[in-house]
């Protein structure tokens, strides 16, 4: 890159290129600087001890809290991501309605949960149910309720005792990831849709297709393949933002690093959170690898007439920007 | 069930946890621009060593949750190295929230500059050069004036989700709106109006950021580059 022009440099000369070597090494210079000084910092607090970092050489560690809480990482992550792909083609497909009193509401669910922080929506699940359901279960709705919580968000650990239910941290994380993932996943499919030109629906209204038909068989099968980027880079977003249920103690990965191994460890907090980062920064490579493979694979591909939603900065438009409805990447 | 008067019993608690959550995000919307803007740079500087640096801090960063980040830093820097941001605690913890969640978004915000930079075809700083621009002349009024209008909407959307991210400073004990409400909720004593209280700060969160997005919006479409 460096010998060829680009929109900010012309091609370098002698000169540019003596300078580019002359600021390549007080580029390492600096950089060399500041990892001194943060190995020295380190040093200095004696974070180096071996007692520090020997637990993650140990299989009882990885086996009794690190293993357990992937797991239940991974758990929510995998729940939440099919639930929320579920509720992002129902609510998607919904705004696309012909019938505006579809399209309105499911606008207004998808436009509110986009809204607000992800976390306040984590909050609402666990803790608002349990102040709630003994004045439901005083009311007419209250074997509703009953029946609602053990025939049907029991799986979810959801628990009722005598007329107050209580919320499992992993179903209040699911329910959250769920309700906030599940809108962007909506924004994501209706782009999609939107993206297919036009001539795609008429021709399929031409030949007789109604619009089921014009939907399920022209307009997704296309729309699938160009949004397919998008849906990967946003679990990646969600595989992340499982991190939340630190907040609520549910004992997925981050807490292990930051409250169970360091209580048993001297509390080493600092290295348990570097280990724990390593595992979450090669999880989420892995899966925004498969993403940009798939938008090169979706750009080469002559299976859709569409363009191909980037992964690049992700999600779509922010919460009152979608006016335009532009897809992200077509910028 | 919807009786908003316990709401308005804690008002003053509320109100004071979005001043703190404006103040967050203020900081670091200040702080994330200016760390995002050395970071493109580097991205698009013709020295291989700040590109390579500036790519691995974008793809640590990015796939990083940013509740780590802020524990890192709280828990990690602060606490363990004792790197003390001001002689106050609480101040510290203020402004290592802020230096977390700015260099958690500086990623992104870098990602949209420098989408925006590469809006701008080859072919406009080509021209530029030809007719005698020099690199400052030509990156002043030819390179920036078009990259600029093109990033509107993504900094937009970066802003907004900065906005709603403050909420996880939560995990690192600063007090802002989401960590008040949780404080209410978790009291006993607070045993009506759970409703009318997830309703209010939900409000509150939609008054900062449903008119930020749609000035970015309005701003987006009237900058646009006829292109």
């Amino acid at each position: 890159m460096s010998k060829e022009a680009t929109v900010l440099f012309d091609a370098p000369g002698p000169k540019a290129r003596a300078r580019h070597r002359a600021m390549t090494v007080a580029a390492l210079i600096v950089f060399a600087g500041l990892l001194a000084a943060f190995v020295w910092r380190l040093a200095d607090r004696d974070q180096f001890e071996g007692e520090l970092w020997s637990p993650f050489l140990k299989w009882e560690v990885w086996e009794g809290l690190i293993l357990p809480a992937l797991w239940n990482t991974l758990k929510a992550a995998a729940v939440a991501s099919v639930l929320a792909l579920a509720f992002g083609v129902v609510f998607g497909l919904a705004r696309l309605s012909d019938h505006w009193w579809i399209r309105v509401p499911a606008g207004v669910v998808v436009e509110f949960f986009r809204a607000i922080p992800l976390l306040i929506l984590i909050f609402l699940a666990f803790f608002i149910p349990n102040k709630i359901s003994p004045s439901i279960a005083d009311s007419q709705f209250g074997t509703l309720q009953r029946v609602v919580v053990e025939n049907v968000l029991f799986v979810f650990g959801v628990e009722i005792n005598a007329g107050t239910v209580t919320v499992s941290a992993f179903a209040a994380v699911v329910f959250g990831l769920v309700m906030y993932n599940g809108s962007v996943l909506a924004e994501v499919v209706r782009a999609g849709v939107q993206s297919i030109p036009k001539g795609q629906s008429e021709a399929a209204y031409s030949i007789g297709l109604r619009k089921n038909g014009v939907m399920r068989l022209v307009l997704l099968p296309q729309a699938i393949t160009v949004m397919m980027p998008a849906i990967v880079s946003q679990l990646v977003v969600l595989l992340k933002d499982t991190a939340l249920g630190f907040i609520i103690a549910y004992p997925e990965l981050l807490s292990a690093g930051f409250n169970q191994i360091p209580a048993n460890y001297h509390n080493n907090k600092l290295q348990a959170g570097i280990v724990v980062a390593i595992i979450y920064i090669a999880l989420n490579m892995a899966l925004s690898r498969v993403a940009t493979a798939l938008e090169a694979r979706s750009r080469r591909s002559r299976r859709t007439s569409g363009k191909t939603m980037g992964t690049g900065t992700g999600a779509p438009p922010a919460p009152g920007m979608s006016a335009t409805g532009t897809a992200p990447g077509q910028a | 069930m919807f009786d908003f008067g316990p709401f308005f019993d804690n008002i003053d608690l509320i109100l004071e946890g979005f001043w703190a959550t404006v103040r967050l995000a203020a900081a670091a919307a200040v702080l994330s621009f200016i760390l995002g803007t050395v970071l493109a740079s580097f991205r698009v500087a013709p020295i291989p060593v700040l590109r390579t640096f500036g790519t691995a801090y974008v793809n640590v960063v990015r796939n990083t949750p940013l509740t780590l980040v802020l524990l890192f830093c709280s828990f990690g820097l602060n606490d363990v190295l004792a790197m003390r941001l001001s002689g106050n605690s609480s101040t510290s913890y203020y402004w290592w929230a802020v230096f977390g969640l700015s260099a958690y978004t500086a990623a992104f915000v870098c990602e949209a500059l420098r989408s925006g930079i590469n809006t701008v075809p080859l072919g406009q700083a080509e021209a530029a050069r030809s007719i005698g621009l020099t690199f400052t002349q030509s990156l002043r009024i030819i390179v920036l004036p078009q990259a600029f209008r093109a990033v509107i909407a993504p900094l937009g959307s970066v802003l907004i989700a900065m906005i709603k991210n403050t909420t996880v400073a939560a995990a690192a004990s600063y007090a802002e709106a989401a960590l008040v409400m949780k404080t209410i909720l978790d009291a006993p004593s607070f045993t009506s109006g759970a409703i009318p209280l997830f309703i209010g700060v939900a409000v509150g969160f939609m008054i900062l950021t449903l008119p930020t997005g749609f000035f970015f919006g309005w701003l987006h479409k009237r900058m646009a580059v006829a292109r």
